[in-house]
């Protein structure tokens, strides 16, 4: 297991440098230049100021002045907020995104579960039926039209919760929420196929021939089995609402990564765009090598050659 | 299942709709209960609850470019003089000033006055400041505002030492700044957060820190940021050592940062913001609300014509394109945000003459929409030019009220001009100054707005090979108004208007540019609030005067 840790952990770092290099040539691809008053300036003035920050030198200088600074876990300071380090700037506002990630993630995947299960107990009933219909909505309907019903209705209609802000937990709620009927959605429908397979399965007649209760056939014996496909999709999903929060947030008025991913690139903010990317690489990177990690710890089939020694 | 499903529908339908009434009446109690006796109260606390649609990008005045920025620091620091509630410069950090005979150095007077850790503000925080601003080591985007000063040009291209730059601290309390060309502008231009004071050993100590946060920036404004939350929230809090600090009546002013209007909308409904920005959707909405402000800016935006292109080149073309389209549809139907129609180049509103007039009231309308005349002018460029189809790309930005302007313009001008055909093509804000640096587009829709109190901002854009022509446009009688405007013309101030006035008209004759509109911004804001002050360069408003009441 240690071994296959360590050459996973060789290849993230190999893919990191290699998403490291892609970006920041296509980035310089991007016409314009991370001045914000160049609209402004002279040609002549553009240069003074290209100059300080070297950004007059060839691409590949620039490219290998980069990746040195990188190796020191220097990533540079953003050109639209004057001076500030792009760090400092990531670990800011990861807290809001990350939170709201995690809240619609795990709120996600319980009522997802519950409702995949349900579904599949009560195959073909009203009751199915119900389910299947609010994952079709879940699933083709985006969280941000959520997000503005909710916050139409419960916000400004009901008062039941804040309209926007983020000053405590009341003001997650309703951001979760939205966030998380993709997930429900998702989780729900997949339990539900899982769930139907597993229930007809030759396991489960026997264990039911053995005399085994409905809820023990279903919680020790169906659930395990359903889940691997769910922790499959888990991975990416987290991802996506990590990255996807963008609007939610602006809705929600919640200080997020989310927007500078996008701001950057319009504003051509060099240190920002690549700063961004390389973290939300990693992020994806190591969800996806965690993933790969619960998959043994969930199915002993599928545990990894070098783990048997 | 289908027919399951469409009762679902229905369902959903029902209970929705039942929400929504039930919200309706819940809205109403709700709001009685808090309409009642209470916020009359809480309102008299003299907090303001505003939204900003950025976080702030800078606290440091000599990097700082933006509008957010701007905003801020027009509150929290405070220049030799400050604009007053009616745009015109009044002593802010100097009490007096004095000028030379030939116009050219001035001699500021500073008031007693404290920075927010006690240090008094002296003559050497401005000569630093500005020395900081050119120094070509510190790279600011704004420090050609300052060209005015003398050596100012030469300190920042790297040609002189900053000390060379004409401004002195002859003692702590005096000033003296000497200028390259007696500009009548230069008080207001002060006014400008490039020209702010900084304090050296307070800058030095922070390093580079400063500006970063609320608690490694100093101030000398109305007010002090006392909080700043990244991304999230700021909040300004009247400044007791403000030398003017009776004059503030607001004790606190909350800033949440909102990006989406529909949310700032739901929020000045909830009550949790005093005042909301609004897009044209929401204006149709407000349009007869009482509380409705729509506000005009000097900003002006505006067809630019590639003279490099044949059709273009032709004066009647471009005369026939610029009378083609109808203004007021754009202004009044698509942008319906508070925007005007425009048939000029200065904006309305922006800057009195000597004689005490609006440029505007001057000048009056120089193109006007004529679709008849444009239709003429259109059938002679064809003939002259022996074409009868004419392609043209329009070069437009790709935010989502562009848009639309771009289609419409699209649709008026070939419905209007007989064999046109117009592509648009959209690009990203920078990518678009991109192209139009390079002079690769045929018509492109641009804005400008001033940098300084002067008509000169807007009018010495187009001279012969000007860094923001772009239009391949060259006219010596223009030029050579222009040149006499900034030098010659200079002591004798009404010439000096006139010839600005000449200018714009020849600009507009020959339709170098095809006017669309004046910016305008639509906001709804509470009865009462009272007394913030719009501003028309620099800082947008000024909380000094404003007031709950």
């Amino acid at each position: 297991m240690a071994r296959y840790t360590l050459q996973r952990f060789i290849y993230m770092i190999i893919t990191l440098f290699i998403i490291a290099t892609a970006t920041f040539f296509l980035m310089k691809l991007l016409p314009g230049s991370p001045l914000t008053n160049q609209e402004k300036l002279t040609p002549e003035q553009k240069q003074i100021i290209l100059e300080k920050y070297g950004l007059n030198d060839p691409v590949p200088v620039q490219y290998v002045n980069y990746l040195k600074n990188l190796v020191q876990g220097d990533l540079g300071i953003s050109f639209q907020y004057d001076n500030r380090p792009v760090t400092e700037l990531i670990v800011e506002r990861i807290g809001p995104s990350a939170q709201l990630g995690f809240q619609a993630i795990v709120f996600g995947t319980i009522v997802g579960l519950l409702l995949g299960i349900f579904a599949a107990i009560r195959h073909n009933s009203a009751g199915d039926y119900f389910a299947t219909v609010l994952s079709v909505l879940g699933i083709s309907i985006p969280s941000f039209v959520f997000a503005a019903l909710l916050q139409y209705y419960i916000g400004v209609k009901l008062q039941w919760l804040p309209v926007a802000f983020w000053q405590g937990f009341e003001y997650t709620i309703m951001p979760t929420i939205a966030l998380s009927m993709g997930v429900i959605a998702n989780i729900a429908r997949f339990t539900r196929t899982e769930m139907l397979e597993v229930l007809n399965s030759d396991y489960i007649l026997t264990a039911r021939a053995k005399g085994i209760s409905q809820a023990g056939v279903i919680f020790k014996h169906a659930i395990r089995n359903a889940l691997i496909p769910i922790v499959t999709i888990l991975g990416p999903m987290a991802v996506n609402l990590m990255t996807g929060t963008l609007v939610v947030e602006q809705i929600f008025a919640v200080p997020g990564l989310g927007e500078q991913f996008v701001r950057s690139i319009n504003l051509n903010d060099y240190t920002v765009i690549m700063g961004t990317t390389l973290f939300y690489s990693a992020l994806l990177i190591l969800v996806i090598f965690i993933v790969d990690i619960l998959y043994g710890v969930i199915d002993p089939r599928i545990r990894l050659a070098g783990g048997k020694k | 299942m289908k027919k399951k499903l469409s009762l679902f529908l229905v369902l959903l339908l029902a209970v929705s709709t039942l929400l929504a009434a039930c919200g309706g009446k819940n809205d109403n109690a709700a709001g009685d209960k808090k309409e009642g006796d209470k916020p009359a109260e809480t309102k008299k606390e003299q907090v303001l609850n505003l939204l900003e649609t950025q976080e702030i990008p800078s606290m440091d005045s000599v990097l700082a470019t933006d509008a957010v920025s701007f905003n801020v620091m027009n509150n929290v620091f405070e220049g030799l003089y400050r604009l007053d509630k009616n745009n015109e410069p009044t002593p802010g950090m100097a009490e007096s000033y004095e000028v030379s005979e030939d116009g050219k150095v001035y001699t500021f007077k500073l008031r007693d006055a404290k920075w927010s850790n006690g240090d008094p503000v002296t003559a050497h925080d401005f000569v630093f400041a500005w020395r900081r601003a050119l120094d070509p080591k510190t790279a600011a985007e704004y420090a050609y505002i300052m060209y005015d000063i003398k050596n100012a040009e030469e300190v920042n291209t790297g040609k002189l030492p900053v000390d060379q730059l004409g401004v002195k601290a002859l003692d702590d309390k005096t000033l003296q700044v000497e200028l390259k060309n007696p500009i009548p502008y230069f008080l207001s231009l002060t006014t400008f957060p490039t020209f702010y004071p900084q304090n050296e050993k307070f800058v030095k100590a922070q390093g580079e820190k400063f500006g970063l946060e609320a608690n490694t920036t100093l101030y000398n404004g109305p007010f002090v940021l006392s909080e700043w939350k990244h991304e999230q929230s700021f909040q300004l809090k009247k400044n007791p050592n403000y030398w003017d600090a009776n004059t503030v009546k607001l004790e606190t002013i909350n800033f949440n940062i909102v990006k989406d209007t529909a949310t700032a909308v739901n929020l000045y409904e909830t009550k949790k913001a005093d005042r909301a920005e609004l897009t044209a959707e929401f204006v149709d909405k407000y349009k007869n609300d009482p509380n409705y402000l729509p506000i005009s800016e000097p900003t002006l935006f505006f067809l630019r014509m590639n003279q490099n292109n044949e059709v273009l080149k032709n004066v009647k073309a471009r005369k026939a394109i610029a009378m083609a389209f109808d203004k007021e549809g754009i202004a009044n139907v698509i942008l319906n945000n508070g925007s005007k129609p425009a048939n000029y180049f200065v904006p309305e509103g922006f800057v009195k003459g000597p004689n005490g007039k609006d440029f505007r009231e001057e000048n009056g309308d120089l193109l006007k929409t004529n679709v008849e005349e444009a239709k003429k002018l259109w059938a002679e460029a064809k003939k002259e030019l022996g074409k009868d189809k004419i392609t043209l790309e329009l070069l437009n930005y790709d935010t989502e009220s562009s848009k639309k302007l771009g289609e419409y313009l699209k649709e008026q001008l070939e419905t209007n001009l007989e064999g046109l055909t117009i592509n648009i093509k959209q690009q990203p804000f920078k990518q678009k100054l991109d192209l139009e640096t390079k002079m690769q587009y045929e018509i492109s829709l641009a804005g400008w707005g001033p940098d300084y109190q002067d008509p000169m901002t807007f009018i010495d854009m187009f001279v012969t090979n000007g860094a923001h022509n772009q239009t391949g446009w060259s006219n010596p009688e223009y030029d050579k108004l222009v040149k006499d405007a900034k030098t010659t013309l200079l002591s004798d101030l009404q010439a000096r208007w006139d010839a600005m006035v000449k200018a714009e008209k020849i600009l507009l004759d020959e339709a170098v540019i095809a006017p669309v509109y004046q910016r305008g911004r639509a906001y709804v804001q509470r009865e009462y609030v009272k007394g913030i002050v719009e501003h028309q360069f620099g800082g947008d408003w000024s909380y000094k005067w404003a007031y709950i009441e």
